[in-house]
């Protein structure tokens, strides 16, 4: 059984959008998903989402009766985590058709989940005591390791964020548009050093929606799952076991590449979620498309830019697209218009697409194949 | 004020470690390895045979950042730098910095660190500052 993507739609709107609740936002997606999908919610039996407000809720709002439902909520990459069980479950003929749905108002914060652990958790412990304030001054700390280990500089750090402008410059929808050099990106404020506020992603608002099927319910441009991995690490980034790589990366990677039966030549697009600069500079290596301490030179020399040969984050990122606080489901959809010919910044003959998400800072981290044709 | 931690039963050892001016860690007997954070079973062979010992205190800087934006409590310190140490005893930890300014300049990576205590509230958090003294 072939398992495919068979809807994929974001809400109408990213970015600034405090006139809807996050309840709105899902809906939203789910609606524009299932328009995309040429489908109905009596087509849907199983219901996959995260956060605010679960799936239970959103089965709910839309009048689904599900057969199967999934919460795995581990960050940012959770849809990720969604489509490979949905393809699972499906296979398994648990349920037939699935709806997985994303909406965050993480910037306006309307009907939104309160973030906070308790002092006894084990980040409450060991980590926010030493004036931890969210991702920006957490999930970057790993990066003056990797400097040190592998020379990285600090002008590569900020061409990451100089070529995922390129591809956002391109793209209407991204909320930063306009070209920016190696200079404004080290002359922006510093938020955590080394990290400047143009190496660290959005805040935005929206939300996403797919439908994930056997190839013969979808009734229109499919886009096959190919293969599929996942993996943890560490639920603290403290404890990371070396900061210069991702395990979860390396292990979901590899996997997803060996169902697939594809090697690095057969991608043609490439998506890894990224949070921050250095993300996307672990997720070529973990993933292997580049030596271990290469990827930087590979970004600044601009193989990852339009017209290079890996075309890398091409809706902008969530440095210039869009970040609601769980970017996964943006990756996918940016993957998805790639390999439908329907990308705002498209790529040509684009056949093999990978996406990499990465969720709770370097603590979960899920892969996915996806192709427009059947090897 | 700044954030506390709040103990649970398995890492009241810690806790108990640090209030009496000690860094206490675990360690697998059958292994010989320690390990942080803690937990009782161990994370290599998963076996339940561990203990806890008190480690030297020495530690080298691994990682860090300096953060510019500061959390509730840590308004009179920005920049201030979010560190994780490397303990002699190989496991590491996150911590502060303190004894010396929190600059790239003075904040050289495998500079060779000790631990310190500062007082939150009813427990003690582990801090670090250059080896041989604040200077
Ligand atoms: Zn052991």
């Amino acid at each position: 059984m072939s398992i495919v993507i068979a809807g994929a739609a974001e809400t109408d709107e990213v970015g600034r959008l405090p006139g809807h609740s996050t309840m709105q936002l899902h809906l939203e997606a789910a609606r524009n998903a299932l328009a995309d999908a040429d489908m109905t919610i009596h087509d849907i039996d199983g219901v996959a989402t995260v956060g605010t407000p679960g799936p239970i809720q959103i089965a709910h709002a839309l009048g689904i009766t599900p057969a199967w439902l999934d919460g795995t909520g581990v960050g940012g990459s959770s849809f990720l985590f969604h489509v490979r069980h949905a393809a699972a479950a499906i296979k398994a003929g648990l349920c037939r058709t699935v709806l997985i749905t994303h909406g965050e108002s993480g910037r306006s914060r309307v009907g939104a989940g309160r973030f906070g652990l308790g002092a006894d958790s084990l980040l409450g412990q060991f980590e926010l005591p030493y004036g931890v304030i969210g991702p920006p001054t957490s999930f970057t700390i790993t990066a003056l390791r990797y400097m040190k280990e592998t020379g990285l500089t600090h002008e590569q750090l900020a061409e990451v964020a100089v070529a995922q402008r390129r591809w956002a410059h391109l793209n209407p929808r991204a909320m930063y548009r306009d070209l920016i050099t190696v200079e404004d990106v080290l002359d922006s404020r510093m938020v955590a050093y080394p990290f400047h506020l143009l190496e660290c992603c959005l805040v935005t608002d929206g939300g996403g929606a797919l439908i994930v099927t056997s190839a013969e319910r979808a009734r229109r441009s499919p886009v096959h799952l190919l293969g599929s991995g996942e993996a943890a690490e560490s639920p603290i980034i403290s404890q990371m076991e070396d900061f210069t790589t991702s395990k979860g990366f390396r292990l979901s990677g590899e996997a997803a590449f060996a169902e697939a039966k594809i090697t690095h030549e057969d991608v043609d697009h490439l998506m890894v979620y990224d949070a921050f600069a250095h993300v996307p500079i672990y997720g070529l290596e973990d993933l292997g498309f580049v030596g271990r301490g290469e990827a930087g030179a590979f970004i600044a020399e601009g193989h990852t830019s339009p017209g290079g040969r890996l075309p890398l984050n091409t809706n902008g990122g969530g440095l210039s697209y869009t970040h609601t606080g769980m970017y996964g489901m943006f990756a996918i959809q940016e993957s998805v218009r790639q390999l439908r010919g329907e990308a705002a910044a498209q790529v040509p003959d684009v056949e093999v697409s990978v996406v990499l998400g990465n969720g709770g800072m370097f603590a979960s981290a899920a892969t996915l194949v996806l192709a427009n044709r059947l090897p | 004020m700044k954030p506390a931690p709040k103990p649970t039963p398995e890492t009241q050892p810690f806790w108990d470690g640090t209030a009496a001016g000690e860094l206490r860690i675990q360690r697998c007997k059958p292994c010989a390895r320690h390990y942080f954070y803690p937990r009782p079973s161990c994370p290599r062979c998963g076996g339940d045979e561990v203990e806890w010992v008190r480690a030297s205190g020495r530690a080298t800087l691994y990682s860090y950042v300096i953060n510019h934006r500061p959390a509730p409590g840590f308004e009179d310190e920005a920049p201030y730098a979010i560190a994780v140490v490397e303990l002699e005893e190989g496991v590491r930890m996150m911590t502060n910095l303190v004894g010396v300014p929190n600059t790239p300049e003075h904040l050289e990576l495998d500079m060779e660190l000790q631990v310190v205590f500062e007082r939150r509230g009813d427990v003690s958090v582990p801090l670090f500052e250059p080896a041989g003294g604040a200077r």
